[in-house]
């Protein structure tokens, strides 16, 4: 996309790119921003970015084909953002400077956005978002409720600046940071800094960041390496990848203040393969920031150098284990291994390294700019700064989320969340995927940061906020994690592999009817075992589901082996379809939708489902306009 | 491949995109995994000729080429369908019900059981974990492309659209 790019050889270059860049990006010329992340993509974000082309040089207006061509400075500029956050109501485009915020844009609208807007400076009101309890619309981003209880750090240009160029970073103080420190910090200074401001994993185990900067500083070693963890492979979260996709170079900046921090110069990106746009976007960044001369050898003629190359992984969960990971990055089956030795001591290739995820490293510029004074006042004592979510399931407003650490799962809920959608009732969240745990209404006030979640049985994991509503069945959902823990355990250990097929059996039994009462405490024994016993973190964590399912919502389980019944009346098995005869015209409906042929009956005369033949897909409730269907 | 007319000469053909793809990665241990890549991004699976050849171009035995191989999700070693689809089973797509649209797919798609591959070679039907589109839940991905919110009858439509759109090119 960008083509001249130039070189940026000291702090001044940077500082007077930056200045041009700022001056053109942020000017009071119009900024028309159409979400680029995959939420709002795959409803069609490409074709309103064209139309509004279309539509802007059908009406006679300029549009900067360069950021930083002087005599375009008053043209309008229309480009991609990454991830806003609020895919639930993409494809969303906003018009800067003043911010308007339209949701649900079809390229139909291009004509409406263009004279009304553009041209006429007047918002078109069916594009606004309306509030779904309230039915308040807003014109302007920052007053959406979604938005207006978020802090945003690591998440600052998602949605702002676009991805593909390199020049809208730095317009937004992007390398400062790198050129701050390259200008007569020693590494130590950065560790300090890091470690003053309190950061901590963002990966799910909340490690100090400072204090694994600076272990890995002391360890003797001409080579070292820093890796950005991308595996991110929870089920339920899609932090790092928005991140990735919407603002690729402050996870770049990351890593290579890592490494200066660390004393290494070469890093590694580790991206799982399902997320093609997040490679991409990933690489192109790199490419700009070697052409720019911000990333390679002799970075800003400050003697330090350092590269980066991408890895992509090839699905497997526990690879987001650090040191499966790195066996995986060395070609071979991504196992765990004991620790010690930690990576920080022999690492990749046996060589002493730094292992961050992705959130982490894009928190790392703003604290090195900003100072650790300004990170800390916002979190609690112990977990500083801010926590993306990825809040999904049962929720209003479905997206990704930044708030203080501390914040209560309340207020993420429903004042963020927007509360339970459809008009369930709230029954539990789950938190951190697999290695999780459910928080129930008991827990409505609780801070969500690293300790108190712990001391509740759950974790802040890579911070996947599943909500689910009264039709939700938690037998169900500990045999839906345990499915996909037993799938992914890599067999290494006999306790993990042979204690999650067990335990994976025993839930089986359990929703499909055939449970009985001692099945309980063998599935607590097993759980035990199986974290006590586990090499890695996937071993140790996969029996969370379970035992914080049980621990919360035990009455479940007892009335699926006692009473034979499923509460959320979700598991097939304890399921019959009914066609009330009462009611029932005879419409055939039913009968075409019925994939097993289990329903007949004449036209005009009440049906009959046969329970033998039924799958109980619930097609045919679906489709009955009469409300006939019945589940009993 | 014995009983095609010319063996020799195929293998040979079929060799050359495989030392490309080598040259490409590296001839290293460490290039493995991106080498496996490219080669099923070629082929659509990975064939077990090929692997032998990649283990012994990077010096190592076949048994750790099959390992790596059989080790992660990606890689395949029976030939997947021209059209990719791609349910996703994450945990905002499983309480959104997404078996409904994995059982209509399936349904529509004729599988037989334990099959995830048309006879046609058509199309190949993956239950896979989280691709991250969560706030679009339930989704579904054909070869890239991600689609959001899905239903039976979307589901069902897009299949009906691809294979208008393949009798249209076997007519032209």
């Amino acid at each position: 996309m960008t083509t001249n790019l130039t070189q940026i050889l000291s702090k001044a270059d940077l500082e007077a790119l930056k200045t041009r860049a700022h001056a053109a990006l942020d000017s009071d010329a119009l900024r028309v921003v159409v979400c680029g992340g995959t939420g709002c993509s795959s409803n069609g974000s490409a074709e309103v970015l064209i139309a509004l082309r279309q539509a802007i040089a059908a009406a006679g207006l300029a549009i900067k084909v360069d950021l930083l061509d002087e005599s375009q400075m008053d043209a309008l500029s229309v480009d991609f953002s990454g991830c806003s956050g609020f895919c639930e109501v993409g494809p969303i485009v906003r018009i800067l400077p003043e911010n308007i915020f339209y949701v649900q844009v079809k390229a139909k609208d291009a004509k409406d956005i263009v004279e009304r807007t553009l041209i006429a400076g007047q918002a078109v009101d069916r594009l606004l978002y309306q509030d779904k309890n309230t039915g308040e619309r807003y014109i302007h981003r920052d007053e959406i409720p979604f938005y207006v209880n978020q802090v945003n750090i690591a998440l600052t240009d998602c949605g702002l600046i676009d991805p593909a160029d390199i020049r809208h970073y730095i317009a937004h103080n992007g390398y400062e940071a790198l050129a701050q420190t390259l200008e007569g910090k020693t590494p130590e200074d950065v560790v300090q800094v890091i470690t003053d401001a309190g950061l901590r994993g963002r990966g799910g185990g909340g490690f100090p960041t400072g204090r694994k900067w600076g272990i890995t500083l002391k360890v003797p070693g001409e080579k070292k390496y820093v890796i950005c963890n991308a595996d991110e492979g929870d089920p339920g979260a899609f932090m790092d990848r928005s991140v990735l996709e919407g603002n690729p170079h402050a996870v770049i900046e990351g890593m290579i203040l890592a490494g200066f921090a660390i004393g290494a110069d070469e890093g590694y990106v580790y991206v799982r393969a399902e997320y093609p746009l997040a490679v991409q976007r990933m690489r192109l960044a790199i490419r700009q920031a070697e052409q720019s001369n911000l990333l390679g050898d002799n970075i800003l003629n400050s003697g330090f150098g350092f590269h980066i190359k991408i890895k992509e992984g090839a699905g497997a969960f526990v690879c987001g284990e650090e040191t499966a990971l790195i066996a995986s990055i060395e070609g071979q089956r991504g196992m765990p291994r004991p620790k010690p030795p930690f990576p920080a001591q022999s690492g990749l290739w046996g060589k002493p390294t730094c292992v961050n995820n992705v959130e982490t490293l894009a928190n790392v510029p703003r604290i090195i700019l900003r100072g650790s004074e300004w990170f800390r006042q916002y979190g609690t004592e112990k977990s500083a700064g801010t926590k993306v979510f990825a809040l999904t399931g049962d929720v209003v407003n479905t997206g990704l989320i930044e708030v203080p650490m501390g914040t209560t799962l309340g207020d993420v809920v429903f004042k963020v969340g927007g509360g339970i959608r459809g008009g369930g009732e709230f029954k539990t969240v789950q938190i951190g995927g697999p290695s999780g745990g459910c928080l129930t209404k008991d827990h409505l006030d609780l801070p969500l940061d690293y300790d108190s979640l712990r001391s509740v049985g759950a974790m802040v994991g890579s911070g996947g906020l599943v909500v689910m509503d009264d039709e939700t069945c938690m037998v169900e959902v500990a045999r839906y994690f345990m499915n996909f823990t037993q799938s992914e355990s890599c067999g290494k250990c006999v306790i993990c592999r042979e204690g999650t097929k067990r335990m994976l059996e025993i839930l089986e039994k359990i929703t499909s009817g055939q449970g009985v009462p001692e099945d309980l405490e063998t599935l607590e024994e097993l759980a035990e075992t199986v974290r006590d016993g586990s090499l890695c973190g996937l071993g140790k964590t996969a029996p969370n589901p379970v035992l914080s399912t049980l621990k919360y919502f035990r009455h479940e389980y007892e009335a699926h082996v006692w009473d034979k019944k499923c509460p959320a009346k979700q598991c097939a098995n304890f399921k019959t379809y009914w066609i009330d005869p009462a009611r029932c015209k005879g419409c055939r409906m039913c009968a075409k939708q019925c994939p097993v042929e289990a329903i007949t009956g004449n036209l005009k005369e009440p049906h009959v489902i046969d329970a033998e033949k039924c799958i109980k897909c619930g097609a045919c409730m679906d489709v009955c306009r009469l409300k006939a269907v019945e589940l009993q | 491949m014995v009983e095609m007319h010319d063996p020799a000469r195929l293998a040979e053909r079929k060799f050359e995109r495989v030392n490309e793809i080598i040259a490409e990665c590296g001839a290293n241990e460490s290039s493995l995994i991106p080498i496996l890549q490219h080669v099923q991004e070629e082929y659509r699976y990975l064939p077990e000729e090929v692997m032998s050849f990649i283990a012994t171009a990077l010096d190592i035995p076949p048994a750790a080429v099959n390992g790596v191989a059989t080790f992660y999700a990606q890689f395949s070693m029976e030939p997947k369908g021209k059209y990719l689809i791609r349910m996703c089973d994450g945990t905002a797509c499983h309480v959104r019900d997404n078996r409904a649209l994995i059982d209509a797919t399936k349904h529509r798609l004729n599988l037989a059981p334990g099959k995830t591959t048309t006879p046609d070679m058509r199309y190949t039907l993956e239950v896979v974990n989280c691709i991250g589109a969560c706030a679009l839940a339930p989704a579904v991905v054909i070869n890239d492309q991600v689609h959001g919110q899905m239903t039976g009858d979307k589901i069902v439509a897009l299949i009906n659209e691809i294979d208008a759109n393949e009798a249209d090119g076997a007519e032209k």
